[in-house]
């Protein structure tokens, strides 16, 4: 091949890429184009920027957000509460469990590596029914209610995201040298110190990687919070909330994409921030 | 050694509060009085006798305490999450179960009353269809897409980002986007293709399509990136020696390449096989589940596009026979584990072989 022909592959390339990166985009232009319109203008031209108007879609987004069955602020808050706690419980206590079954190598702690890692097969489907009847069951008997509960969701979801957790930080924590520990333990260190003080600022890229993985689930998950919840208890999150929304409703478009538009901006938001670390850490996550 | 004695006091107090709170809660639960406060005696208790343990001035049993009291939250969860409603829902799918009581135990009968339920078989070969085509074509357009974005052109940052960028997004919000998408924006173009004037979301057999469409759509990107990450363990210098061998585009691809990312083929033909096997939120979203199919086993169904998973909700949430549910999920646990080990099975032998 000469040069000539080269630059020809190149240009080509890149042509068949553009193509396809405007397929991927076309379902968000179409989501953006008609959460600008009036309902009329949905159906008169669904593809064209006809009609589409900034008002239009500050006046949609406000129609969502005062909707009294969507409830936008709340699901809002909930979603955010849910994640960001579960997030945290996840990285603190997968921590303090990779790093004890990697360190200690009893049967018990080889035994509950294996059982978490086995676990990782189950689907969510075969534990969902009788986690609902857990949950109730258990509620009742210590009076705090796990259904219908933020707590009670994020609780299901440190069990859920543990096996995860865990499975990827302890790949991450073999790697430290055990004579670091052992230093600090000779010069008086307590076992917690040696964990709060030294292993646990070193497992920092890994737990970037781990947030990133558990986040992008729980913030999109539908089925878990909408069991737990309930498509129409008060307590909702987003994902939830916009399927009761287009469920109780004669389908209105402009309002549904306005609050897909919604759901979907703190998640590009946060990608475009952060675009490198996602995506190393979506990688990561898979090959281990 | 004041410090210790306060340690110790402090521990002692811990203890105190904690397995006395324990004890009392639990009586209070055990014997069905009503308090409210005493799911938080509960917590308190617990969290004081961990405390109580965790201060305790002793030498010898300290890692062993740390060890517990580290792995305790965790493990608590994960048992009440996973492992009680595991086996508790095996159990129930022996029985009469309705969600909230167990009546008797029936034995196989919820099996075979599934085996015997066209929807659910018609399910299963579905999903069945759906998991094999899917996993060729996001494994092979997931692998054209890396290669294009290995190549050194232009503007190869923003390709990768681009088509990862669906993976973001939430499968409801996805299938709400698409939906509008089939059904309303292009229906002009299926209009002309398929000589239809209404959403071919409609049309159980394109329906199928649609969605693997979308679920193309949403994953290729994904498993794009793994198979990038795979292709740049290849060794550059392996590369020049095949190029000064004189091997042509086509050889280095599937002599080299292939070959040497087979572990990365593994990786992603596990991941999208478990993923299409449990996807839910597309199919709840898209169509629901529903479309017409005018003959299978000798009957019409209405739930053309329904795979197992959505099946398994409908059965159990929608039409309330929670035994029967659970007999299905028991059923898609033991599909999908066999699946998955045979997978890795081949997968293994293939590695070694190459």
């Amino acid at each position: 091949m000469n040069r000539e022909e080269r630059k020809c592959f190149k240009v080509i390339k890149f042509i068949i890429g553009l193509l396809i990166a405007i397929y991927v985009l076309l379902p968000f232009y179409l989501l953006v184009v008609n959460a600008c319109k009036a309902p009329l203008a949905i159906t008169k031209s669904p593809v064209s920027v006809e009609g589409a108007s900034f008002g239009q879609l500050i006046q949609n987004l406000k129609d969502v957000i005062n909707n009294v069955h969507f409830e936008f602020w709340y699901a809002f808050g909930s979603s955010v509460i849910i994640t960001v706690v579960s997030l945290v419980l996840l990285a603190l206590f997968g921590s303090m469990a990779a790093w004890v079954i990697c360190r200690n190598k009893t049967k018990w702690s080889t035994a509950i590596y294996y059982v978490f890692i086995a676990s990782m097969i189950i689907p969510f489907q075969a534990v969902m029914l009788a986690l609902i009847s857990t949950f109730r069951d258990a509620g009742n008997f210590i009076g705090i209610p796990m259904l219908r509960s933020i707590p009670g969701t994020i609780f299901a979801y440190c069990g859920f995201g543990g096996a995860m957790t865990v499975f990827i930080l302890t790949g991450f924590i073999k790697g430290i040298p055990y004579e670091l520990e052992e230093a600090a333990s000779i010069d008086g260190c307590s076992p917690e110190a040696v964990f709060f003080r030294i292993i646990f600022p070193l497992l920092k890229p890994v737990i970037v990687t781990v947030t990133i993985l558990n986040g992008m689930w729980i913030w999109n998950d539908y089925l878990l919070p909408s069991l737990l919840l309930g498509s129409s208890s008060s307590v909702k999150t987003l994902p939830v909330a916009i399927q009761s929304f287009v469920g109780s409703f004669v389908v209105q478009w402009n309002l549904i994409l306005a609050a897909a538009l919604l759901t979907i901006t703190p998640m590009i938001i946060i990608f475009l921030l952060a675009q490198k670390q996602i995506i190393a850490g979506m990688v990561d996550g898979a090959i281990k | 050694m004041t410090g210790n004695t306060s340690k110790k006091a402090l521990s002692l107090v811990l203890l105190g509060v904690g397995i006395i709170s324990l004890v009392v809660s639990l009586v209070i639960d055990f014997m069905g009085l009503g308090f409210d406060f005493r799911g938080y005696l509960l917590i308190i208790g617990i969290l004081g006798t961990l405390g109580g343990l965790f201060t305790l001035p002793t030498e010898k049993y300290h890692r062993n305490i740390v060890n517990f009291v580290f792995l305790f939250p965790l493990l608590f969860t994960f048992g009440v999450t996973v492992i009680i409603p595991l086996v508790l829902g095996i159990g129930y799918s022996f029985t009469d179960w309705d969600g909230v009581m167990v009546g008797r135990f029936v034995g196989l009968d919820n099996y075979i009353q599934a085996f015997h339920q066209t929807t659910f078989l018609y399910s299963v070969l579905l999903t069945a269809l759906f998991v094999v085509i899917n996993m060729i074509l996001v494994n092979l357009v997931a692998f054209l897409l890396a290669l294009l974005c290995s190549s050194k052109i232009k503007g190869v940052g923003f390709f990768r980002a681009t088509y990862f960028l669906p993976n973001l997004i939430g499968g409801i919000v996805l299938g709400y986007i698409w939906q509008f998408a089939f059904s309303k924006a292009l229906i002009g173009i299926t209009s002309k293709i398929f000589g239809m004037e209404y959403s071919i979301l409609s049309e159980t057999n394109l329906a199928f399509w649609c969605i693997i469409i979308v679920y193309i759509w949403q994953y290729a990107g994904y498993i794009m990136l793994i198979y990038i990450t795979g292709l740049n363990t290849v060794p550059r210098e392996v590369l020049e020696a095949s190029a000064i061998d004189g091997a042509n585009a086509w050889s280095t691809l599937f002599q080299i390449k292939i070959p040497m990312i087979a572990s990365t083929i593994t990786i992603c033909t596990f991941l999208t096989l478990t993923n299409a096997f449990k996807m839910f939120d597309v199919n709840l979203s898209l169509t629901g589940g529903n479309g017409s199919v005018e003959n299978f086993l000798g009957g019409s169904l209405t739930n053309g596009t329904e795979m197992l998973a959505l099946n398994i909700y409908t059965t159990a949430i929608n039409k309330n026979n929670y035994a029967l549910g659970q007999a299905k999920a028991v059923l898609f646990f033991i599909i999908l584990t066999v699946v998955s080990i045979v997978q890795v099975r081949i997968s293994n032998k293939k590695e070694v072989e190459m």
